[in-house]
């Protein structure tokens, strides 16, 4: 499955419904995430991408918009 | 070994409610509530300052005590919104306790300000005597109340409450606590040009790690498990966030105390006015641990264990 498809998958799984955001839609604007689900958001990609997201990385704006997402977990994975 | 002797608070008389904020800041009030879980805060009065909320903190808590102000040894004021930098509110909540002589120090740091007055004063009253710390906000003057600033005003009121840490006698000894810093995070919570600037979605990410790990982690050192303790005490920065905290402890929400609904987030007097609070409702001697823990500017954070006596 593609980075950006896996990082959808953790999405819907926590609005409980299929969202679609475009890649440089902000997740913020859009009301996709607020600030609690942005906490399970990150947990997710944790869980996701079998990677640890470090305090020093813990900026709401690393996880804005798809692209910053699947830029951030692609680095982090690799 | 130091003591919590006593708590006091103060708060001015003027009730918020989202509905009227709601007018000002453009939202919906049943968004306010379900974003943060306030359903009203206070505001100072006009004529109010952050000393003045303080001293009458101040009194409280040593009516409570029983104490006299000329028995303290040092004075310890947290705020993040005092309208003087230097020198602020300490030296002014001195003299109007009629004190000429107490060294009376500011620790100006907004949320976490209290949580750092109780460790210092946990370590400086066996040497310096009895130790008052307190926590004085105006947070209603840093905000802006307008629909650029509704996500943080929708926040935060005015408020202020006090702690007596006594080196011989309480009713619970303080037996640890743990301070943190991390600087790097700075720009994410500030007061800057007398206006509160808050990332609030980078300042939960940090503060829903932080706070659990630095409490789990004094718990350990002291070999305690978050289940052993009877009550949590933490900033009233938002009922999300609480309980938050209390999913990631595995502990019921009904360990914590928790007033923000009534208070809103008063900043660093939100932990004193919550624990003035918890303890008028509970005079009998505590029999389990307590814990307190706050996150805030700077970024600071921490935790501080106190257990029965």
């Amino acid at each position: 499955m593609e980075t950006e498809a896996r990082i959808l998958k953790v999405l819907q799984s926590i609005k409980g419904n299929p969202v679609n955001p475009t890649p440089d839609e902000s997740l913020f604007e859009s009301g996709i995430l607020d600030s609690f689900a942005l906490t399970d958001f990150v947990a997710g990609l944790e869980d996701e991408f079998g990677i640890s997201v470090p305090d020093s990385d813990l900026s709401a704006r690393k996880f804005e918009t798809l692209r910053k997402v699947a830029a951030y977990v692609t680095a982090k994975a690799s | 070994m130091s003591c919590l002797r006593a708590f006091g608070s103060h708060l001015p008389p003027r009730r918020v409610t989202n509905q009227e904020l709601a007018t000002l800041v453009g939202a919906d009030p049943a968004w306010i509530l379900e974003a943060s879980g306030i359903e009203e805060r206070r505001y100072a009065a006009d004529e109010d300052t952050v000393a003045g909320l303080g001293l009458l903190a101040a009194q409280d808590c040593l009516k409570n005590a029983g104490a006299a102000a000329a028995d303290l040894g040092m004075i310890l004021v947290a705020s993040g919104s005092s309208e003087r930098f230097c020198p602020g509110p300490a030296s002014l909540i001195a003299a109007g306790l009629g004190l000429a002589s107490t060294p009376a120090l500011d620790i100006p740091v907004a949320s976490c300000g209290s949580l750092i007055g109780l460790s210092l004063a946990s370590r400086l009253a066996p040497q310096c005597g009895p130790v008052l710390v307190i926590g004085a906000e105006m947070m209603s003057r840093r905000i802006d109340r307008t629909p650029e600033g509704k996500d943080t005003a929708i926040l935060f009121g005015d408020g202020a409450g006090a702690c007596l840490v006594d080196p011989q006698s309480g009713f619970a000894r303080i037996a640890d606590s743990l301070l943190a810093t991390d600087g790097t995070a700075a720009e994410i919570l500030k007061v800057e040009h007398r206006r509160l600037v808050m990332e609030g979605k980078s300042v939960i990410l940090q503060a829903y790690r932080k706070m659990p790990r630095a409490i789990n982690d004094l718990l350990a050192r002291n070999t305690l498990a978050a289940a052993d303790v009877g009550v949590y005490l933490l900033h009233q920065a938002n009922l999300n966030l609480i309980e938050r905290v209390a999913a990631g402890l595995k502990v019921p929400l009904d360990r914590f105390f928790i007033n923000i609904t009534r208070y809103g987030n008063t900043s660093s007097a939100s932990l004193l006015i919550a624990a003035d609070e918890w303890r008028r409702a509970h005079l009998e001697p505590i029999t389990a641990p307590i814990v307190f823990s706050a996150f805030g500017a700077g970024i600071n954070w921490g935790a501080l264990l106190a257990l029965p006596v």
